[in-house]
């Protein structure tokens, strides 16, 4: 059996790899890919506690965090879309339109 | 063997993560992604949830991964590829990053719970259906909340994605 420490630590280093990709980059895509990845570190510890202590509801929330996940991308890519339409740009920098 | 497959998968997914960051061009931090989801739902399979790796696999891979190459493909990523990666005045991020990740990795190792290996969960191969039926039955209310988000994400994405009239 694989220790619970090894898949909180693969959550943890994978939770810091997709946080450093949301604050380093500036690329809206790569930083959209990153919030993907930091859902997904989260998903591996859910399921690791949920093997853990034998309780389904690891997994169930597992499954939420997914559907919510797809939710999110198709609003994002939505957006995105309209974005690059309107002012053709991938920068995170250049949206600062609703800065007062 | 089980811990060593453990450790290959892991591997490869954290690699493939730093790819994803560090990477130009984002169609190969695309492909990288891809390739990370492949290793956690390997991952998943050892953790016990096969039913949420095939989910894994559908969902990301198939559907959330084939989106982002589409938007790719329609966006013009050319001027995106000729940028730095790193701006400078990020240091503070990148500090901040450290020490959150720090600080996880040692309260997770102090912590003497989480050392000892799980208890052996003897189940019966009907798994699954005891998922779904948990599912449907204690959690049949969010299940449905989660149905209508993922409708209006799909109005809304239409939405906002149509050319506007006029």
């Amino acid at each position: 059996m694989v220790p619970l420490w090894w898949s909180i630590l693969l959550g943890v280093a994978l939770f810091v790899i997709g946080a450093g990709g949301v604050l380093l980059r500036r690329n809206i895509l790569i930083v959209l890919m990153s919030l993907e990845l930091l859902l997904n570190s989260v998903n591996i510890n859910f399921i690791a506690f949920g093997q853990y202590y034998d309780d389904f509801r690891g997994q169930i929330f597992a499954i939420f965090v997914i559907a919510i996940t797809a939710a999110e991308v198709a609003v994002a890519l939505g957006i995105l879309v309209a974005l690059v339409r309107n002012k053709s740009t991938l920068k995170v920098d250049d949206v600062t339109i609703m800065k007062g | 063997m089980h811990q060593g497959f453990f450790l290959l998968f892991a591997t490869v997914s954290v690699v493939t993560a730093l790819t994803l960051v560090l990477a130009r061009n984002p169609v190969h931090s695309a492909l990288a992604l891809m390739a990370c989801f492949l290793q956690i739902s390997a991952i998943f399979v050892m953790l016990g949830a096969p039913l949420l790796a095939v989910i894994q696999i559908f969902v990301y891979v198939g559907a959330i991964m084939v989106l982002f190459l589409f938007v790719i493909m329609m966006v013009d990523v050319r001027e995106a590829v000729l940028q730095r990666f790193m701006p400078g005045g990020n240091l503070p991020a990148l500090a901040l990053l450290l020490l959150l990740g720090t600080e996880m990795v040692v309260l997770v190792l102090w912590s003497d719970r989480f050392i000892e290996s799980p208890p052996v969960a003897e189940r019966g191969g009907d798994a699954i259906r005891d998922l779904s039926k948990t599912l449907f039955s204690d959690y049949l209310l969010p299940f449905e909340i989660a149905s209508v988000i993922l409708l209006a994400a799909l109005v809304g994405a239409i939405v906002l994605a149509r050319k506007e009239p006029g």
